[in-house]
């Protein structure tokens, strides 16, 4: 692949945002957009993680999986990595910086299983990129997240103090909500277009 | 194609082995916080290994915190006030604090971790909360679907609460039911009696623990709990009160019935008890009993689907809409609940709107 790194990284965020277009991180995504504090904290978590693993993987992939021709065990060893480095990143976080730990930390382990993750690792296996292009692509991403979750948060915080029908609270209007930000997403498309 | 699986297994086992040695690693440096003091209140000083949550840091002093949830975070019991050391409040209590507990510093024990050493304060009445055993002395059917269990202790063989405060039960292992469950009961028997204890269960279809009790659970049973809990307690201020019970919810009145009973308070006291029909109704003689004995008391059943054949004369429908003319000063009136969710947020509201600010239940929530 000859994209530019650099317009990975924005496609990444804009034109193929991971939770707009390809609905990746769904679960947390709705149960935390409630509170504009853990929505940052969660997506400042989820863009660490992702920046990481992807690195993380590309090695893995490239330097254990590929030489042993055991490129079909990428599934597991992915999530292994992943749940390693969540592990390990909580560990040091919480020993060296508590303040980062108490606005950060605590969405580690449950990001641990966030499928945006592990979406990422195979998107950049898929579309063979280079190191520098698997980095960008999961730090653009992990961006992207943040964008998407602090969006809905403040939208969520106006549309709560207006009357719903019953059934529309939470998940319901957050879906549509989604959905409508996903079709304002697609004006970005027309910039550039990596999948 | 042997040489492939073992290539396989190896490469797998390898890999999550260097990654589970780095953590384990990690973990033996970055999150061994040594030995830290716990201060209790400025009274007391105990000495835990760091790195566990509060909340299990003092059970494993036998310190028990009342918790429903078992420390995950979902039901705000396990409060404390963090003097010094707990760290900043983190979003995972907020929702659970009032204004002004945020400005108390109360935390809840299960989200602190255990780092440095703490300075905190616990009611003292926590410090005699305790574990039981106890043997079944005595099983009576006050209705259908209500029984009255009397519990003799064992170890320790002496109890200290107060009237109203609830154990938690334990139940055993039986038919398909593999784990033991803990659910909370008031206390209806007598504070002044130490050596044992008595429960009202009233049986939950497909419940766990009522099945077990009500099916199961025999004389000379050895069962535990845990206990006493709970701030539903007489509050020693002299004024009217209203108690309102449902169903087993008379549980904890009786009670505070008998000691009010034995210390010959001279409050007055209006005790509102609902039930679906006759047969729902239990304990008629000894409320009758109280009537005659206490200085101002009465006892007012209500039922809410008296049958044609049940020959009821008595009042009839919902309870909270009687509580108006029993009413003499609202601000000399003290509320207390026990019963369903749909009883308890009725009757408070009922009560604020008729102007009384004191009403204390338990929510087993």
């Amino acid at each position: 692949m000859e994209i530019n790194s650099f317009v990975i990284f924005i496609a990444a965020i804009f034109t193929s945002n991971i939770l707009l277009t390809n609905f990746l991180g769904m679960c947390s995504y709705l149960s935390i957009s409630k509170d504009m504090e853990a929505s940052a904290g969660l997506g400042m978590a989820v863009f660490f993680v992702l920046t990481f693993t992807s690195g993380l993987n590309y090695l893995a992939y490239h330097y254990i999986l590929v030489p042993l021709n055991l490129v079909y065990l990428q599934y597991i060893i992915f999530i292994i990595v992943i749940a390693a480095f969540v592990q390990l990143l909580e560990l040091v976080i919480e020993r060296f910086s508590p303040v980062l730990y108490y606005s950060l930390g605590i969405f580690l382990p449950l990001i641990t299983v966030n499928c945006a993750i592990f979406g990422i690792s195979l998107f950049m296996i898929i579309r063979n990129y280079t190191f520098i292009q698997s980095i960008a692509f999961g730090a653009g991403s992990g961006l992207g997240w943040l964008l998407a979750i602090l969006a809905l948060a403040g939208i969520r915080g106006k549309v709560r103090e207006k009357m719903l029908p019953k059934g529309m609270n939470n998940a319901a209007i957050s879906l549509i909500i989604t959905g409508i930000m996903a079709l304002a997403f697609i004006g970005f498309s027309g910039v550039v277009i990596i999948q | 194609m042997m040489l492939i699986i073992i290539n396989n297994v190896l490469t797998f086992v390898g890999l999550s082995g260097v990654l589970s040695t780095i953590i384990v690693i990690a973990d033996y440096f970055l999150a061994n916080y040594g030995d830290c003091k716990i201060d209790i209140n400025g009274k007391r000083e105990i000495t835990v290994k760091g790195g566990s949550s509060l909340l299990t840091s003092l059970a494993e002093k036998d310190i028990f915190v009342s918790s429903a949830c078992g420390g995950r975070g979902t039901c705000g019991l396990c409060k404390v006030k963090g003097i010094d050391g707990c760290g900043p409040l983190l979003p995972t209590e907020k929702p659970y604090m009032s204004p002004k507990e945020l400005e108390e510093g109360i935390r809840l024990s299960c989200q602190v971790k255990v780092k440095r050493d703490l300075k905190i304060e616990i009611p003292e009445s926590i410090f005699s909360i305790r574990k039981y055993k106890s043997v079944v002395t005595a099983i009576e059917d006050y209705t259908y679907d209500i029984k009255r269990i009397e519990f003799k202790l064992i170890e320790p063989n002496e109890i200290t609460f107060k009237a109203g405060q609830y154990v938690q039960l334990e139940s055993k292992r039986y038919g398909k039911v593999r784990q033991p469950v803990m659910r909370a009961y008031s206390v209806s028997s007598n504070p002044s009696h130490t050596d044992y204890i008595e429960l009202i269960i009233r049986k939950v279809p497909e419940g766990i623990m009522t099945t077990f009790t009500h099916d199961h659970l025999k004389e000379k049973d050895e069962i535990s709990f845990t206990g006493p809990f709970g701030d539903f307690y007489i509050r020693d201020t002299g004024t009217d009160m209203f108690f309102v019970a449902g169903g087993s919810g008379m549980a904890p009145f009786k009670g505070m019935l008998e000691e009010l009973n034995e210390k010959k308070s001279k409050r007055r006291i209006v005790f509102f008890f609902g039930a679906r029909t006759t047969k729902d109704l239990f304990l008629l003689e000894g409320m009758k009993r109280f009537e005659e004995e206490m200085h101002d008391f009465k006892f007012i059943p209500i039922l809410s689907h008296p049958e044609p054949n049940d020959g009821w004369d008595g009042l009839t429908g919902y309870i909270p809409p009687y509580f108006e003319e029993h009413l003499r000063d609202p601000k000399n009136t003290e509320g207390y609940l026990c019963g369903n969710p749909g009883l308890l947020n009725a009757s408070e509201k009922r009560m604020r709107e008729l102007g009384i600010e004191d009403v204390y239940y338990d929510s087993f929530g």
